[in-house]
Order: C-alpha cells, then structure tokens, then sequence
C-alpha cells in the first residue's frame, strides 16, 4: 500500500504553484457544475480565477453544508495543559528560545480547570500542550485522559506526533480525535521555520496521520498554518492529504482547521497574507470538495469574521478560548500560545448561533461508546 | 380507514417515523415532530446525556403519543453497538434499539456483517431489534432468522434526498418479508414517501428532507399527508399496469361473434 510520503515525493512544490496560479474562469465553471470534485477541481476553487465566482461558492457551500450537517454548530473549547516545549519555531509563543515562565498542570490543576470547562456547558474538549516528552509524554497524556473521560463526553488532543503504538495505548483510555498540522507542506521552508527540536523532522510530521489511520483512531484533524507560505500552495497539499486519508482509512472521520497566524510573544508578521476573502474562499472550496468534511473555526478569527463565516460551510467551533496552561481557572496569567480574536463567552457565542437560526450543539459523543 | 401498524407487540397508527438531527432548534423539531403525527421518533444517543432528565433534546420529546427508538449511531462494530443498546435501555427505559452500525463516516454505509452480528446477540438479550440496512433481500431473510423485528432498507444513501433509487430490491424485500419493512434513508419529498407506501412497505423514517427544508412543520405536514395518501392507494390495490395496449373496439373481437 502506497504512504502518503510517496505521493507527496511525486509532487513539486513550484509546479504545483504555478498549476494552481494558471487556472482559468473554464476550470472554475467546470469544477462548480461538478458533482463530484476532484483535487484538480480543488486547484481551481483555491485559485485567483475563483475569486469572482465567490458568491455561487458560498452559496453551493451552505447548500451542502445544510445538507449533510443541518442546521447545527458544534461547540468545543481547547484546554491547554502545559507550554513547556523543546522545539524552536519560529511563530509560535511556546517556542523554546523564549525564555519565559513554563509551567504543566498537576492533576489537581486539570480537574480544577475542567470544572470552569463543564459549568461553561461544554462537553467536547480538546487538549494542547507543547512538545517537551520528558514531562508531556503518552503516560501523562493517559493519566489527563482518565481524569477527564468522567467529565467530557469527547476528548482530542493536539500534542507532539506520537508512534502508533502510543496512539493505539491511548484510544481504549478515552482518546476520540488527534488534532496534528503539518504547518506547511513546504519541505524546505519547513526547516527554516524548525531549526531544532524533534519537530524539525518533515517527514515524522507528515507521516503521523498514516500512524494515526492505523491505530483506527475515531477522527483526525489536519490543516495547514495560514502565513508561513503560499496558502493555495499548502492547502492544496492539505486537500491532497486528506483525499488520500479518506481514501485509505475510511473508517476515520476527518476535519479541516484554517489557524491563521496570530501574534505571540516574539513573533513577527507572517510573510504570506491571506485576506478574509480569500479565507471564505478557502472555506468554501474545501467544503465543495469534501461533503463530510468536519471544517472548524477557532477563536484566532474576529467576532465579525465568525458570525458571517457560521452559515458558509463551518461545523465547529471554539469559544470563550484560553490559549495558556490554567488559564481558565489556575492561573490565568501564564504564557499564552498566541492571542486571540473573539473573546465572546462561550454563552454570548451560543446565542449568535442561535440567531442566525442554528442549534448549538455541545454534545455529540458519547463516553459509553468507549465500552 | 388503513389497517395500523404492528411492530413486535405494539401498534402505531402513523407509518411516518421521525430522526431528530439537523434541526435548527429543539423547539423546531417539537413543532415538526407534532405536525408529522409521528408516534416514533429515533434519538442519537450520542446528542443526549441519558443521566440528565433535563436533557434538552429529551425534554422536547417528552410527549404521551412519542415513542423514542434510540438509535446507535457513531458505533463502527457490533460489540459498540450491544453496549450503546445497552446503556439506551438502562437510561431510557426502552428495550427498542434502531442498529446502526455504519462504518464509514463519508456515506454511512451499514456494515452487514457486524449488523447481523448485533442483531443476533441483541436479540438474545430481549431487544427490539431495528436495523438500519443496504436493501439486501438476502441480508434482511438473515435478520429475521437472527430475531430483527423489522427490517429498514436504504432508498439512497443516508442525507442523500436522492429518493428510491433501490426500487427493484425493495420490491423482492417487501415480497420476501415476515417483519415489517421500512425504509430508512433517501426519502427526499414526500413523493418519495408516498411511492414507497404505494408499492407496500409498511413505514418511512424520514429526517433530512424535513429538518433541512426551509419550513420543516410544513413539510412534516407534507410528509404525514403523503404516507397516509401512498397507504391508502396501497390498500385500495392499485390497477396494474400493462406494457401491451389493449383497444376498446378489439381487433379480434370478430371472432366470438
């Protein structure tokens, strides 16, 4: 069975570009009457050709989005246990090189930040640490688990890559979905964005949801960070991913996030911009790419930004976020991954969905399911 | 007047079944589920918190003509499914379980094999088995073996509102049946319900064409109308239809003369 990693060798960053870049209004009306769309056809809706095609693609995107999910948002909510972390990249707040205060929470912490979470009505919770593996490690992410599993009928996580035996050890525990990005899909860039640490290998990265796939975990999160390079280019490489993971792990359900850069301590611009419009493009192409895709929406967006993107093909949603170990409850003041945008409660977001005429959803799983 | 339904033991007098997802509001889906006349409504178990008695979706389906089928879906196998019936008939107070057992979260197709693997243990425990199913005449005589209490083929994929697209299988399932036969998935207008009554199978689940319609107590309206008209023409025995033309004035008509 071919890996990901091979057909992603077959492939070539600047041909890609330029294929994408060199899309016409033709490419564009053929992959809008398509019924069932292809990653050619994804090139298309991601290039500048799509552009003036934005409002019929918002509308097929709510269309199908109506179809396959209803009218209905799920609400999650990210809980960071921990900032310690031995890698350098360089647009991250938890970088190594920034010599600040690090701390990971004791499970008296985790427990006392879970209370907050659960009197805020959430029940799917997803948790965040950095990559340090000599205090963040699978048994700590076991023990976090069980404590949690009582409490939340859905637990992810968004941690270092892990081997599949470890993934494997932490499903039975409680374990429904791993969030893991690539960052960029760009190989040589990658390196100069990870210059040290265990993160700084492309290919361990890139290879993680193949690891996820066959240790049969319920759901895998991708998505690539929107700034470090070209976004056509990278989600492109994203759609490519997750065409193949469908295809060769069917059983395992998908979602997509669109984390653009935000600032953080020691962290300059991004370099490549994507503009709201482009991010609604983006939206939109992947969900008339992938019907059932899950397409999630954090808090790095502004208020108005996430009101307008709820009906266009978005499913899940973060609010009320902290982006620091403890920060609900603990010791809201330490190191913060990156800033956020919307900063509504979890209440006041739950309400804005409920105006535009959707049903929060904050459960969705089940914890018996895990026998 | 058509004769009711009877489901192992019980009898409904609606051929019009009810899923609760995709609504924009609790309330919305109250106000459909009351329009359509429905007296069984499937429930996620995985939407509901079965220790909260003020559960917001179970509280809009507290109501003397509603019967919950809680249903199993998000399980990938059949030792899944035995423990989510499980934990429905200890929370819910029902040994009614609508299987569903889709593995494969882009089309939801039910996997077969483990289906009639739960519907065998199930089955065994006491459950009110339902089964949600390809339209397999050989599948559906194998469950009625294992115990199922009803069979519920596809029409089309699941969410599709692409309609009675396995018409020829559902006409050898309807045939072949000693368990009521209903169909789960595809119905998309009510047209397709009231095909479907038409050509004999004794209910419709229907959710997607309703919750995701812009007036969903209006189509449930729609949808009620339609079961009842397709039964009423199934039992009044509809004219068959002939592929020959047979004239008024026969050419050989000479000859009995």
């Amino acid at each position: 069975m071919i890996n990901f990693q091979a057909l992603f060798d077959r492939q070539d960053w600047e041909q890609v570009k330029s294929s994408i870049y060199a899309k016409t209004e033709t490419d564009v009306e053929k992959a809008l009457s398509s019924s069932k769309r292809t990653v050619e056809d994804f090139k298309a809706l991601i290039s500048p050709a799509a552009l003036p095609y934005l409002e019929s693609m918002a509308r097929l995107s709510r269309q199908t989005t109506l179809k396959r999910f209803g009218k209905t948002i799920q609400l999650f909510v990210p809980m960071y246990l921990s900032n310690e972390c031995q890698n350098i990249c360089t647009y991250c707040g938890f970088s190594f090189d920034n010599k600040v205060k690090r701390r990971t929470l004791t499970d008296e912490e985790i427990l006392q930040e879970a209370s907050v979470l659960k009197q805020m009505g959430f029940d799917h919770i997803l948790l965040v640490t950095g990559e340090a593996n000599h205090t963040v490690h699978v048994d700590y992410f076991k023990n976090a688990i069980r404590l949690l599993r009582p409490h939340f009928a859905n637990i992810s996580i968004e941690v270092q890559p892990l081997e599949q035996h470890e993934y494997e050890a932490l499903i039975p525990e409680g374990l429904y979905s791993v969030l893991v990005y690539q960052e960029t899909y760009h190989k040589e860039r990658y390196k100069m964005y990870h210059p040290k640490g265990k993160k700084a290998n492309f290919y361990y990265r890139l290879e993680t949801p193949d690891r996820l796939g066959k240790a049969q975990i319920h759901k895998i999160g991708l998505g690539a960070l929107l700034g470090l390079e070209d976004w056509r280019t990278d989600s492109f490489f994203c759609a490519l991913h997750l065409d193949y993971l469908q295809k060769t792990y069917w059983q395992t359900k998908y979602s997509v996030s669109f984390p653009r850069i935000r600032p953080a301590e020691g962290i300059t611009a991004p370099e490549y911009i994507i503009t709201d419009r482009e991010l609604v493009q983006l939206i939109c192409a992947y969900r008339l790419f992938s019907e059932e895709v899950e397409l999630s929406m954090s808090t790095r967006e502004s208020e108005k930004f996430r009101n307008h993107i709820l009906s266009l093909g978005i499913t899940t949603i973060s609010a009320g976020s902290k982006t620091n170990p403890g920060g609900y409850a603990v010791e809201p003041d330490t190191l913060e991954q990156f800033e956020i945008s919307d900063e509504r409660s979890p209440q006041e977001m739950a309400q804005v969905i409920t105006d535009q005429g959707y049903e929060p959803v904050w459960k969705d799983w089940d914890r018996s399911y895990w026998g | 007047m058509t004769k009711p339904l009877i489901i192992a033991g019980k009898t409904f007098s609606s051929r019009l079944f009810l899923g609760t997802g995709k609504f924009a509001s609790a309330q919305q889906m109250q106000d459909a589920i009351l329009a359509s006349g429905t007296e069984l409504v499937t429930v996620a178990l995985k939407r509901v918190d079965v220790h909260n008695p003020q559960d917001r979706l179970l509280d809009h389906l507290k109501h003397p003509r509603i019967n919950l089928l809680p249903n199993t879906s998000g399980v990938r196998n059949a030792r899944e499914a035995v423990f989510a019936a499980q934990l429905a008939r200890e929370a819910l107070e029902t040994n009614w379980v609508k299987l569903e057992i889709h593995p494969d979260p882009r089309y939801l197709m039910p996997d077969p094999i483990e289906t009639l693997k739960a519907t065998e243990e199930l089955a065994k425990l006491g459950f009110i088995v339902l089964p949600y199913i390809h339209a397999d005449p050989v599948l559906c005589k194998r469950l009625e073996e294992a115990g199922t209490a009803a069979v519920m083929p596809l029409g089309s994929p699941i969410g599709s509102n692409k309609g009675l697209k396995t018409l020829d299988f559902l006409e050898i399932i309807i045939e072949q049946s000693n368990v009521p036969v209903i169909v789960d998935a595809g119905i998309g207008a009510p047209s397709d319900a009231a095909k479907a009554m038409e050509l004999g199978v004794d209910a419709v689940l229907v959710n997607t064409a309703i919750a995701a319609s812009e007036n969903p107590v209006q189509m449930a309206t729609a949808f009620k109308i339609a079961t009842e008209c397709g039964r009423i023409a199934h039992d009044a025995c509809l004219a068959k239809s002939v592929t020959h033309a047979i004239a008024s004035s026969p050419l050989t008509a000479f000859l009995d003369d």
